[in-house]
Protein backbone atom coordinates (compact mmCIF):
# COMPACT_ATOMS: atom_id res chain seq x y z
CA UNK A 1 0.00 0.00 0.00
CA UNK A 2 1.83 3.06 -1.05
CA UNK A 3 1.32 6.40 0.84
CA UNK A 4 -0.70 7.90 -1.98
CA UNK A 5 -2.90 4.70 -2.02
CA UNK A 6 -3.37 5.72 1.76
CA UNK A 7 -4.18 9.29 1.25
CA UNK A 8 -6.59 9.00 -1.32
CA UNK A 9 -9.28 6.22 0.94
CA UNK A 10 -8.66 7.50 4.46
CA UNK A 11 -7.99 11.21 4.77
CA UNK A 12 -6.23 10.72 8.29
CA UNK A 13 -5.71 13.68 10.78
CA UNK A 14 -2.38 15.32 10.32
CA UNK A 15 -0.40 14.17 13.06
CA UNK A 16 -1.48 10.00 12.42
CA UNK A 17 1.97 8.28 12.30
CA UNK A 18 2.05 5.88 9.15
CA UNK A 19 3.41 2.72 9.66
CA UNK A 20 5.54 2.21 7.00
CA UNK A 21 6.58 -1.39 5.65
CA UNK A 22 9.95 -0.75 7.79
CA UNK A 23 7.53 -0.43 10.98
CA UNK A 24 5.91 -3.81 10.04
CA UNK A 25 8.97 -5.69 10.16
CA UNK A 26 10.46 -4.22 13.25
CA UNK A 27 6.63 -5.19 14.44
CA UNK A 28 7.40 -8.57 13.90
CA UNK A 29 10.45 -9.21 16.22
CA UNK A 30 7.13 -9.51 18.74
CA UNK A 31 6.01 -12.46 16.82
CA UNK A 32 9.78 -14.26 16.85
CA UNK A 33 9.97 -13.11 20.82
CA UNK A 34 6.46 -15.48 20.88
CA UNK A 35 8.00 -18.27 18.67
CA UNK A 36 11.30 -18.21 20.84
CA UNK A 37 9.57 -19.04 23.85
CA UNK A 38 7.19 -21.32 22.06
CA UNK A 39 9.87 -23.33 21.25
CA UNK A 40 12.13 -22.84 24.28
CA UNK A 41 9.18 -24.23 26.49
CA UNK A 42 8.28 -27.05 24.23
CA UNK A 43 4.92 -25.58 23.52
CA UNK A 44 4.86 -26.57 20.04
CA UNK A 45 2.76 -24.34 18.81
CA UNK A 46 5.90 -22.28 16.94
CA UNK A 47 4.88 -23.46 13.32
CA UNK A 48 1.43 -22.36 14.35
CA UNK A 49 2.44 -19.52 15.37
CA UNK A 50 4.31 -19.21 12.19
CA UNK A 51 1.54 -20.08 10.04
CA UNK A 52 -0.39 -17.73 11.55
CA UNK A 53 1.78 -14.84 11.55
CA UNK A 54 1.88 -15.32 7.73
CA UNK A 55 -1.79 -15.87 7.20
CA UNK A 56 -2.53 -12.39 9.00
CA UNK A 57 -0.32 -10.48 6.76
CA UNK A 58 -1.45 -11.83 3.80
CA UNK A 59 -5.03 -12.11 5.02
CA UNK A 60 -5.23 -8.44 6.41
CA UNK A 61 -3.00 -6.89 3.64
CA UNK A 62 -5.53 -8.80 1.02
CA UNK A 63 -8.14 -6.96 3.25
CA UNK A 64 -7.11 -4.18 2.64
CA UNK A 65 -6.83 -4.05 -1.35
CA UNK A 66 -10.37 -5.33 -1.55
CA UNK A 67 -11.23 -2.69 1.36
CA UNK A 68 -9.94 0.28 -0.98
CA UNK A 69 -11.18 -1.36 -4.00
CA UNK A 70 -14.87 -1.52 -2.13
CA UNK A 71 -14.48 2.32 -0.92
CA UNK A 72 -13.08 3.72 -4.41
CA UNK A 73 -15.94 2.15 -6.50
CA UNK A 74 -18.31 2.35 -3.70
CA UNK A 75 -21.30 0.63 -5.38
CA UNK A 76 -24.04 -0.66 -3.66
CA UNK A 77 -24.24 -3.96 -4.98
CA UNK A 78 -20.36 -4.40 -4.75
CA UNK A 79 -21.20 -3.41 -0.80
CA UNK A 80 -23.98 -5.76 -0.23
CA UNK A 81 -21.89 -8.45 -2.17
CA UNK A 82 -19.28 -8.21 1.00
CA UNK A 83 -21.62 -8.14 3.26
CA UNK A 84 -23.05 -11.27 1.96
CA UNK A 85 -19.43 -12.75 1.98
CA UNK A 86 -18.91 -11.66 5.76
CA UNK A 87 -22.28 -13.67 6.38
CA UNK A 88 -21.23 -16.82 5.02
CA UNK A 89 -18.26 -16.69 6.58
CA UNK A 90 -19.39 -16.44 9.75
CA UNK A 91 -22.35 -18.80 9.23
CA UNK A 92 -19.24 -21.49 8.45
CA UNK A 93 -17.30 -20.52 11.58
CA UNK A 94 -20.23 -20.59 13.87
CA UNK A 95 -21.66 -24.16 12.51
CA UNK A 96 -17.72 -25.59 12.15
CA UNK A 97 -17.87 -27.71 15.92
CA UNK A 98 -15.94 -31.05 14.85
CA UNK A 99 -16.65 -33.74 16.32
CA UNK A 100 -20.35 -31.99 17.44
CA UNK A 101 -23.23 -34.26 17.26
CA UNK A 102 -26.60 -32.07 16.00
CA UNK A 103 -30.14 -33.16 17.01
CA UNK A 104 -32.73 -34.76 14.03
CA UNK A 105 -31.30 -32.32 11.70
CA UNK A 106 -27.88 -32.31 10.51
CA UNK A 107 -24.90 -29.49 10.26
CA UNK A 108 -26.90 -28.38 7.14
CA UNK A 109 -29.89 -27.78 9.39
CA UNK A 110 -27.93 -25.94 11.92
CA UNK A 111 -26.04 -24.08 9.03
CA UNK A 112 -29.22 -22.56 8.02
CA UNK A 113 -30.54 -21.74 11.04
CA UNK A 114 -27.52 -20.34 12.54
CA UNK A 115 -27.50 -18.47 8.72
CA UNK A 116 -30.27 -16.96 8.48
CA UNK A 117 -30.73 -16.05 12.23
CA UNK A 118 -27.40 -14.26 11.56
CA UNK A 119 -29.09 -12.42 8.57
CA UNK A 120 -32.20 -11.38 10.36
CA UNK A 121 -30.74 -10.44 13.55
CA UNK A 122 -27.16 -8.81 11.98
CA UNK A 123 -29.44 -7.45 8.92
CA UNK A 124 -31.79 -5.60 11.10
CA UNK A 125 -29.21 -4.45 13.57
CA UNK A 126 -27.06 -2.90 10.53
CA UNK A 127 -30.07 -1.45 9.15
CA UNK A 128 -31.12 0.49 12.58
CA UNK A 129 -28.15 1.67 13.52
CA UNK A 130 -26.67 2.90 9.65
CA UNK A 131 -30.28 4.65 8.73
CA UNK A 132 -31.97 5.68 11.92
CA UNK A 133 -28.85 6.17 14.52
CA UNK A 134 -26.44 7.43 11.97
CA UNK A 135 -28.40 8.37 9.02
CA UNK A 136 -25.50 7.12 6.87
CA UNK A 137 -25.52 8.37 3.27
CA UNK A 138 -25.68 7.12 0.93
CA UNK A 139 -27.44 4.24 2.44
CA UNK A 140 -24.87 1.87 1.13
CA UNK A 141 -21.46 3.99 1.96
CA UNK A 142 -18.90 1.13 2.68
CA UNK A 143 -16.97 3.08 5.21
CA UNK A 144 -19.72 2.84 7.53
CA UNK A 145 -21.24 -0.42 6.37
CA UNK A 146 -18.70 -2.49 6.37
CA UNK A 147 -16.65 -1.87 9.39
CA UNK A 148 -20.07 -1.53 11.53
CA UNK A 149 -21.00 -5.07 10.19
CA UNK A 150 -17.79 -7.12 10.76
CA UNK A 151 -18.11 -5.90 14.52
CA UNK A 152 -21.50 -7.26 14.36
CA UNK A 153 -21.62 -10.54 12.74
CA UNK A 154 -18.71 -11.24 14.79
CA UNK A 155 -20.08 -11.13 17.99
CA UNK A 156 -23.31 -12.74 16.61
CA UNK A 157 -21.25 -15.26 15.39
CA UNK A 158 -20.02 -16.10 18.92
CA UNK A 159 -23.58 -15.92 20.23
CA UNK A 160 -24.69 -18.22 17.68
CA UNK A 161 -22.45 -20.97 18.11
CA UNK A 162 -22.86 -20.49 21.88
CA UNK A 163 -26.35 -20.45 22.04
CA UNK A 164 -26.55 -23.33 19.66
CA UNK A 165 -23.96 -25.86 21.64
CA UNK A 166 -25.15 -24.86 25.08
CA UNK A 167 -28.52 -26.02 23.87
CA UNK A 168 -27.67 -28.99 22.36
CA UNK A 169 -25.75 -30.14 25.71
CA UNK A 170 -28.69 -28.62 27.79
CA UNK A 171 -30.99 -31.29 26.41
CA UNK A 172 -28.80 -34.02 26.35
CA UNK A 173 -27.54 -33.45 30.13
CA UNK A 174 -31.56 -32.51 31.37
CA UNK A 175 -32.46 -35.31 29.40
CA UNK A 176 -34.73 -37.00 32.29
CA UNK A 177 -35.97 -33.76 32.99
CA UNK A 178 -37.40 -32.79 29.23
CA UNK A 179 -39.02 -36.31 29.04
CA UNK A 180 -40.54 -36.24 32.98
CA UNK A 181 -42.20 -33.29 31.25
CA UNK A 182 -43.21 -34.48 27.98
CA UNK A 183 -44.37 -37.66 30.08
CA UNK A 184 -46.70 -35.36 32.20
CA UNK A 185 -48.56 -34.06 28.44
CA UNK A 186 -46.13 -31.08 28.39
CA UNK A 187 -45.35 -29.04 24.81
CA UNK A 188 -41.70 -29.51 23.74
CA UNK A 189 -41.69 -25.63 24.05
CA UNK A 190 -42.42 -26.49 27.65
CA UNK A 191 -40.68 -29.29 28.28
CA UNK A 192 -37.28 -27.83 26.80
CA UNK A 193 -37.89 -24.43 28.44
CA UNK A 194 -34.99 -24.48 30.92
CA UNK A 195 -32.09 -25.82 28.38
CA UNK A 196 -33.81 -22.79 26.01
CA UNK A 197 -33.55 -19.97 29.15
CA UNK A 198 -29.76 -21.68 29.62
CA UNK A 199 -28.89 -21.53 26.08
CA UNK A 200 -30.08 -18.39 25.38
CA UNK A 201 -28.19 -16.95 28.58
CA UNK A 202 -25.14 -18.77 27.77
CA UNK A 203 -25.24 -16.69 24.36
CA UNK A 204 -25.51 -13.28 26.01
CA UNK A 205 -23.14 -13.26 29.26
CA UNK A 206 -20.21 -12.18 27.03
CA UNK A 207 -23.01 -9.49 25.65
CA UNK A 208 -23.23 -8.09 29.52
CA UNK A 209 -19.91 -8.68 30.55
CA UNK A 210 -18.62 -6.32 27.99
CA UNK A 211 -20.76 -3.72 28.81
CA UNK A 212 -19.80 -4.10 32.61
CA UNK A 213 -15.93 -3.69 31.77
CA UNK A 214 -15.68 -1.66 28.35
CA UNK A 215 -13.97 1.25 29.02
CA UNK A 216 -12.31 0.13 32.25
CA UNK A 217 -10.81 -3.42 31.62
CA UNK A 218 -9.53 -2.91 27.67
CA UNK A 219 -10.43 0.09 24.92
CA UNK A 220 -12.05 -1.99 22.56
CA UNK A 221 -10.53 -1.84 18.98
CA UNK A 222 -13.04 0.33 17.23
CA UNK A 223 -12.09 2.84 19.36
CA UNK A 224 -8.78 2.87 19.80
CA UNK A 225 -8.89 2.62 16.16
CA UNK A 226 -9.75 6.22 16.15
CA UNK A 227 -8.18 7.66 18.80
CA UNK A 228 -4.88 6.62 16.79
CA UNK A 229 -6.50 7.88 14.02
CA UNK A 230 -6.98 10.81 15.61
CA UNK A 231 -10.14 11.51 16.50
CA UNK A 232 -11.44 13.59 19.76
CA UNK A 233 -11.79 10.27 22.22
CA UNK A 234 -14.92 11.83 23.26
CA UNK A 235 -16.40 11.31 19.57
CA UNK A 236 -14.74 7.84 20.07
CA UNK A 237 -16.44 7.14 23.01
CA UNK A 238 -20.18 8.29 21.14
CA UNK A 239 -19.59 5.35 18.51
CA UNK A 240 -18.31 2.88 21.03
CA UNK A 241 -21.36 3.66 23.23
CA UNK A 242 -23.68 2.87 19.68
CA UNK A 243 -21.59 -0.26 18.60
CA UNK A 244 -22.17 -1.56 22.45
CA UNK A 245 -25.89 -1.33 22.37
CA UNK A 246 -25.77 -2.64 18.73
CA UNK A 247 -23.89 -5.86 20.03
CA UNK A 248 -26.02 -6.26 22.34
CA UNK A 249 -29.20 -6.03 19.99
CA UNK A 250 -27.67 -8.61 17.69
CA UNK A 251 -26.68 -11.27 19.96
CA UNK A 252 -30.06 -11.14 21.66
CA UNK A 253 -32.05 -11.63 18.24
CA UNK A 254 -29.80 -14.12 16.75
CA UNK A 255 -29.69 -15.83 19.99
CA UNK A 256 -33.45 -16.00 20.33
CA UNK A 257 -33.82 -17.39 16.65
CA UNK A 258 -31.35 -20.03 16.83
CA UNK A 259 -32.66 -21.46 19.93
CA UNK A 260 -36.02 -21.14 19.26
CA UNK A 261 -35.49 -22.91 16.08
CA UNK A 262 -32.80 -24.93 16.29
CA UNK A 263 -35.13 -26.45 19.30
CA UNK A 264 -37.78 -27.98 17.26
CA UNK A 265 -35.24 -29.72 15.30
CA UNK A 266 -34.58 -32.25 18.91
CA UNK A 267 -38.33 -32.99 18.66
CA UNK A 268 -40.82 -34.98 16.26
CA UNK A 269 -43.77 -33.36 15.94
CA UNK A 270 -45.40 -35.80 18.13
CA UNK A 271 -43.55 -33.68 20.73
CA UNK A 272 -41.27 -36.99 21.23
CA UNK A 273 -37.46 -36.34 21.98
CA UNK A 274 -35.73 -37.66 19.25
CA UNK A 275 -32.79 -39.86 18.96
CA UNK A 276 -29.73 -38.32 18.52
CA UNK A 277 -27.99 -39.02 15.23
CA UNK A 278 -24.07 -38.76 14.44
CA UNK A 279 -23.59 -36.33 11.78
CA UNK B 1 -72.33 -50.91 26.15
CA UNK B 2 -70.49 -51.30 29.63
CA UNK B 3 -69.81 -54.98 29.00
CA UNK B 4 -68.06 -53.68 25.64
CA UNK B 5 -66.60 -50.98 27.05
CA UNK B 6 -64.86 -53.52 29.90
CA UNK B 7 -63.98 -55.88 27.11
CA UNK B 8 -62.34 -53.63 25.01
CA UNK B 9 -58.98 -54.11 26.45
CA UNK B 10 -56.84 -50.69 27.55
CA UNK B 11 -53.57 -51.21 25.09
CA UNK B 12 -53.59 -53.62 22.11
CA UNK B 13 -50.63 -53.57 20.22
CA UNK B 14 -51.23 -54.95 16.41
CA UNK B 15 -47.81 -55.84 14.91
CA UNK B 16 -45.77 -53.55 16.54
CA UNK B 17 -42.20 -53.64 15.66
CA UNK B 18 -39.54 -50.69 16.25
CA UNK B 19 -36.23 -49.73 15.36
CA UNK B 20 -33.04 -47.81 16.54
CA UNK B 21 -30.02 -47.40 14.71
CA UNK B 22 -30.73 -50.20 12.67
CA UNK B 23 -30.92 -52.64 15.61
CA UNK B 24 -34.38 -54.34 15.93
CA UNK B 25 -35.67 -53.70 19.20
CA UNK B 26 -39.17 -55.05 19.30
CA UNK B 27 -40.72 -57.58 16.44
CA UNK B 28 -44.14 -57.77 15.23
CA UNK B 29 -45.18 -57.58 19.23
CA UNK B 30 -49.09 -58.27 18.96
CA UNK B 31 -50.83 -58.16 22.51
CA UNK B 32 -53.74 -57.38 24.40
CA UNK B 33 -52.99 -55.24 28.11
CA UNK B 34 -56.24 -55.90 30.15
CA UNK B 35 -57.88 -52.75 31.91
CA UNK B 36 -58.50 -54.02 35.06
CA UNK B 37 -55.38 -55.40 36.51
CA UNK B 38 -51.98 -54.98 37.51
CA UNK B 39 -49.63 -56.10 34.30
CA UNK B 40 -45.92 -56.81 34.78
CA UNK B 41 -43.23 -56.83 31.62
CA UNK B 42 -41.16 -59.54 32.36
CA UNK B 43 -37.73 -60.31 30.88
CA UNK B 44 -34.27 -60.17 30.86
CA UNK B 45 -32.38 -57.53 29.98
CA UNK B 46 -32.62 -56.19 26.26
CA UNK B 47 -35.78 -58.13 25.56
CA UNK B 48 -37.56 -54.93 24.90
CA UNK B 49 -39.31 -54.08 28.20
CA UNK B 50 -39.25 -49.96 28.77
CA UNK B 51 -39.30 -49.79 25.03
CA UNK B 52 -42.49 -51.07 25.25
CA UNK B 53 -43.78 -49.62 27.79
CA UNK B 54 -42.62 -45.63 26.49
CA UNK B 55 -45.00 -46.33 23.13
CA UNK B 56 -48.15 -46.54 25.04
CA UNK B 57 -48.03 -42.88 25.91
CA UNK B 58 -45.93 -42.10 22.82
CA UNK B 59 -42.70 -40.98 24.27
CA UNK B 60 -41.66 -43.57 21.12
CA UNK B 61 -43.63 -44.80 18.29
CA UNK B 62 -43.17 -47.50 16.55
CA UNK B 63 -41.50 -47.85 13.38
CA UNK B 64 -44.23 -50.10 12.32
CA UNK B 65 -47.52 -51.81 13.64
CA UNK B 66 -50.47 -49.91 15.21
CA UNK B 67 -50.71 -49.12 19.50
CA UNK B 68 -54.77 -48.66 20.57
CA UNK B 69 -55.98 -47.32 22.96
CA UNK B 70 -59.25 -47.83 24.43
CA UNK B 71 -59.91 -48.84 21.18
CA UNK B 72 -58.66 -46.01 19.19
CA UNK B 73 -54.97 -46.05 17.54
CA UNK B 74 -53.49 -43.97 19.54
CA UNK B 75 -51.97 -41.47 17.10
CA UNK B 76 -55.74 -40.46 17.29
CA UNK B 77 -55.36 -38.32 20.61
CA UNK B 78 -53.54 -35.47 21.09
CA UNK B 79 -50.35 -36.40 22.25
CA UNK B 80 -51.06 -33.98 25.76
CA UNK B 81 -54.21 -35.73 26.75
CA UNK B 82 -53.16 -38.99 25.81
CA UNK B 83 -50.03 -38.47 27.91
CA UNK B 84 -52.33 -36.97 31.22
CA UNK B 85 -54.27 -40.30 30.92
CA UNK B 86 -51.43 -42.54 30.64
CA UNK B 87 -49.19 -41.20 33.36
CA UNK B 88 -45.42 -42.42 33.29
CA UNK B 89 -43.28 -42.67 36.21
CA UNK B 90 -39.55 -43.09 35.16
CA UNK B 91 -36.98 -45.66 36.50
CA UNK B 92 -34.99 -42.59 37.98
CA UNK B 93 -37.32 -39.89 39.35
CA UNK B 94 -36.91 -36.81 38.15
CA UNK B 95 -38.17 -34.02 40.36
CA UNK B 96 -38.62 -30.66 39.05
CA UNK B 97 -36.87 -27.62 40.56
CA UNK B 98 -38.78 -26.13 44.16
CA UNK B 99 -40.96 -28.08 46.38
CA UNK B 100 -42.85 -31.14 46.38
CA UNK B 101 -46.35 -29.23 46.59
CA UNK B 102 -44.68 -27.27 43.23
CA UNK B 103 -44.06 -30.69 41.82
CA UNK B 104 -47.78 -31.48 41.85
CA UNK B 105 -48.68 -28.20 40.88
CA UNK B 106 -46.27 -28.00 37.67
CA UNK B 107 -48.54 -31.24 36.66
CA UNK B 108 -52.03 -29.58 37.39
CA UNK B 109 -50.54 -26.62 35.07
CA UNK B 110 -49.53 -28.67 32.22
CA UNK B 111 -53.45 -29.28 32.34
CA UNK B 112 -55.45 -32.26 33.23
CA UNK B 113 -58.28 -34.54 32.70
CA UNK B 114 -62.17 -34.06 33.81
CA UNK B 115 -63.41 -33.17 37.46
CA UNK B 116 -60.64 -30.67 38.06
CA UNK B 117 -57.16 -31.66 39.76
CA UNK B 118 -57.54 -34.06 42.37
CA UNK B 119 -56.45 -32.70 46.22
CA UNK B 120 -52.60 -32.61 46.78
CA UNK B 121 -52.48 -33.38 50.18
CA UNK B 122 -54.80 -37.02 49.64
CA UNK B 123 -52.83 -37.52 46.57
CA UNK B 124 -50.03 -37.36 48.79
CA UNK B 125 -51.40 -39.52 51.26
CA UNK B 126 -52.39 -42.00 48.82
CA UNK B 127 -48.63 -42.35 47.55
CA UNK B 128 -47.88 -43.05 51.39
CA UNK B 129 -46.11 -40.04 52.01
CA UNK B 130 -46.64 -38.08 55.20
CA UNK B 131 -48.76 -34.54 54.76
CA UNK B 132 -46.06 -31.93 55.33
CA UNK B 133 -43.41 -33.29 52.53
CA UNK B 134 -45.26 -31.01 50.41
CA UNK B 135 -42.92 -28.10 51.74
CA UNK B 136 -40.03 -29.47 51.37
CA UNK B 137 -37.63 -29.33 48.53
CA UNK B 138 -38.26 -32.26 46.11
CA UNK B 139 -34.14 -32.77 45.66
CA UNK B 140 -33.74 -33.05 49.13
CA UNK B 141 -35.78 -36.19 49.40
CA UNK B 142 -34.38 -40.05 49.44
CA UNK B 143 -34.55 -41.92 46.25
CA UNK B 144 -37.89 -43.83 47.71
CA UNK B 145 -39.68 -40.55 48.31
CA UNK B 146 -38.86 -39.28 45.06
CA UNK B 147 -40.30 -42.03 43.57
CA UNK B 148 -43.09 -41.73 45.69
CA UNK B 149 -43.42 -38.64 44.55
CA UNK B 150 -42.82 -38.97 41.11
CA UNK B 151 -46.02 -41.24 40.88
CA UNK B 152 -48.41 -38.74 42.89
CA UNK B 153 -47.05 -36.29 40.41
CA UNK B 154 -48.11 -38.57 38.00
CA UNK B 155 -51.58 -38.98 39.57
CA UNK B 156 -52.54 -34.83 39.25
CA UNK B 157 -53.69 -35.48 35.99
CA UNK B 158 -56.41 -37.76 36.68
CA UNK B 159 -54.43 -40.73 35.05
CA UNK B 160 -56.60 -43.78 33.66
CA UNK B 161 -53.10 -46.01 33.38
CA UNK B 162 -49.78 -45.81 35.35
CA UNK B 163 -47.16 -46.76 33.42
CA UNK B 164 -44.07 -47.32 35.51
CA UNK B 165 -40.56 -48.42 34.41
CA UNK B 166 -38.70 -50.59 36.65
CA UNK B 167 -39.94 -48.30 39.59
CA UNK B 168 -37.71 -49.94 42.64
CA UNK B 169 -34.84 -50.48 40.32
CA UNK B 170 -32.50 -47.91 42.44
CA UNK B 171 -34.66 -49.01 46.02
CA UNK B 172 -34.06 -51.42 48.90
CA UNK B 173 -35.94 -54.40 48.61
CA UNK B 174 -38.25 -52.99 51.81
CA UNK B 175 -38.72 -49.66 50.35
CA UNK B 176 -39.23 -51.40 46.96
CA UNK B 177 -42.22 -53.58 48.45
CA UNK B 178 -43.68 -51.09 50.17
CA UNK B 179 -43.78 -48.98 47.23
CA UNK B 180 -45.38 -51.88 45.44
CA UNK B 181 -48.05 -52.46 47.55
CA UNK B 182 -48.84 -48.97 47.40
CA UNK B 183 -49.50 -49.00 43.75
CA UNK B 184 -51.69 -52.23 44.35
CA UNK B 185 -53.81 -50.88 46.54
CA UNK B 186 -53.88 -47.11 44.37
CA UNK B 187 -54.79 -49.56 41.42
CA UNK B 188 -57.81 -51.48 43.91
CA UNK B 189 -59.33 -48.43 45.37
CA UNK B 190 -58.93 -46.22 42.51
CA UNK B 191 -59.70 -48.33 39.79
CA UNK B 192 -56.49 -47.10 38.22
CA UNK B 193 -54.71 -49.39 35.36
CA UNK B 194 -50.92 -50.52 35.92
CA UNK B 195 -48.84 -51.54 33.61
CA UNK B 196 -44.91 -52.10 35.30
CA UNK B 197 -41.78 -53.40 33.73
CA UNK B 198 -39.83 -55.03 36.21
CA UNK B 199 -36.67 -57.20 36.58
CA UNK B 200 -37.89 -58.91 39.43
CA UNK B 201 -39.73 -61.84 39.35
CA UNK B 202 -40.42 -61.34 43.06
CA UNK B 203 -42.03 -58.42 42.47
CA UNK B 204 -44.49 -59.08 39.37
CA UNK B 205 -45.69 -62.76 41.24
CA UNK B 206 -46.85 -60.85 44.28
CA UNK B 207 -47.98 -57.51 42.80
CA UNK B 208 -49.47 -58.29 39.47
CA UNK B 209 -52.39 -59.85 38.33
CA UNK B 210 -51.07 -60.03 34.74
CA UNK B 211 -47.74 -61.38 33.18
CA UNK B 212 -46.07 -60.53 29.90
CA UNK B 213 -43.20 -62.43 29.26
CA UNK B 214 -40.70 -60.62 26.38
CA UNK B 215 -37.45 -62.37 25.24
CA UNK B 216 -35.46 -60.42 22.48
CA UNK B 217 -38.17 -58.33 21.14
CA UNK B 218 -40.94 -60.73 21.04
CA UNK B 219 -43.18 -61.39 23.52
CA UNK B 220 -43.38 -65.69 24.04
CA UNK B 221 -45.95 -65.77 27.09
CA UNK B 222 -49.10 -63.47 28.24
CA UNK B 223 -51.75 -64.42 31.02
CA UNK B 224 -52.80 -64.59 34.48
CA UNK B 225 -49.82 -64.25 37.11
CA UNK B 226 -50.73 -66.83 38.69
CA UNK B 227 -50.46 -69.11 36.03
CA UNK B 228 -47.57 -67.55 34.34
CA UNK B 229 -45.67 -68.65 37.48
CA UNK B 230 -46.61 -72.11 38.17
CA UNK B 231 -47.55 -73.40 34.81
CA UNK B 232 -46.13 -71.58 32.23
CA UNK B 233 -46.62 -72.96 28.92
CA UNK B 234 -43.63 -71.47 27.54
CA UNK B 235 -40.24 -73.59 28.02
CA UNK B 236 -38.34 -70.67 27.55
CA UNK B 237 -40.66 -68.69 30.03
CA UNK B 238 -40.26 -71.41 32.40
CA UNK B 239 -36.68 -71.45 32.43
CA UNK B 240 -36.31 -67.80 32.84
CA UNK B 241 -38.38 -68.18 35.77
CA UNK B 242 -36.15 -70.92 37.29
CA UNK B 243 -33.29 -69.17 36.43
CA UNK B 244 -34.45 -65.88 38.14
CA UNK B 245 -35.59 -67.80 41.43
Amino acid sequence: MNAALLQQTAPAAADTIVVTWTDLGLSSALILVAIAISEWQRLGIARSLTVGAIRAVVQLVLVGYVLVYIFATSLWWIVLLALVVMLLAATSTATRRPGKRVAIGNRRTLWTISGTAMFIGSGLTLAYVTEIVLNVDPWYEPRYLIPLFGMIIGNAMNGAALAAERLAAEIENRRGEVEAYLALGASSARAAAEPTRRALLAALIPTVNSLMVVGLVQLPGMMTGQILAGQSPLLAVRYQIVVQFMLAGATAITGVIVVLWYRKTFFTDADQLATRVPV
Amino acid sequence: MDTEKTATPLFTLDRVSQERGGTCILRDVTIDLPRTAVTALIGPSGAGKTSLLRLLNRLDDPTSGTVWFNGRPITEYPVGSLRRRAGFVFQRPTMFPGTVADNLRIAVALGNGSGGPPDPARVLEAVGLPPDIAGRRADGLSGGEQQRASIARALMTRPEVLLLDEPTSALDPEVAEHLLATVAHLSRERGLAVVMVTHRLAEARQFSTWTVMLEAGRVVEAGPTDRIFTDAKNPRTREYIRSAE
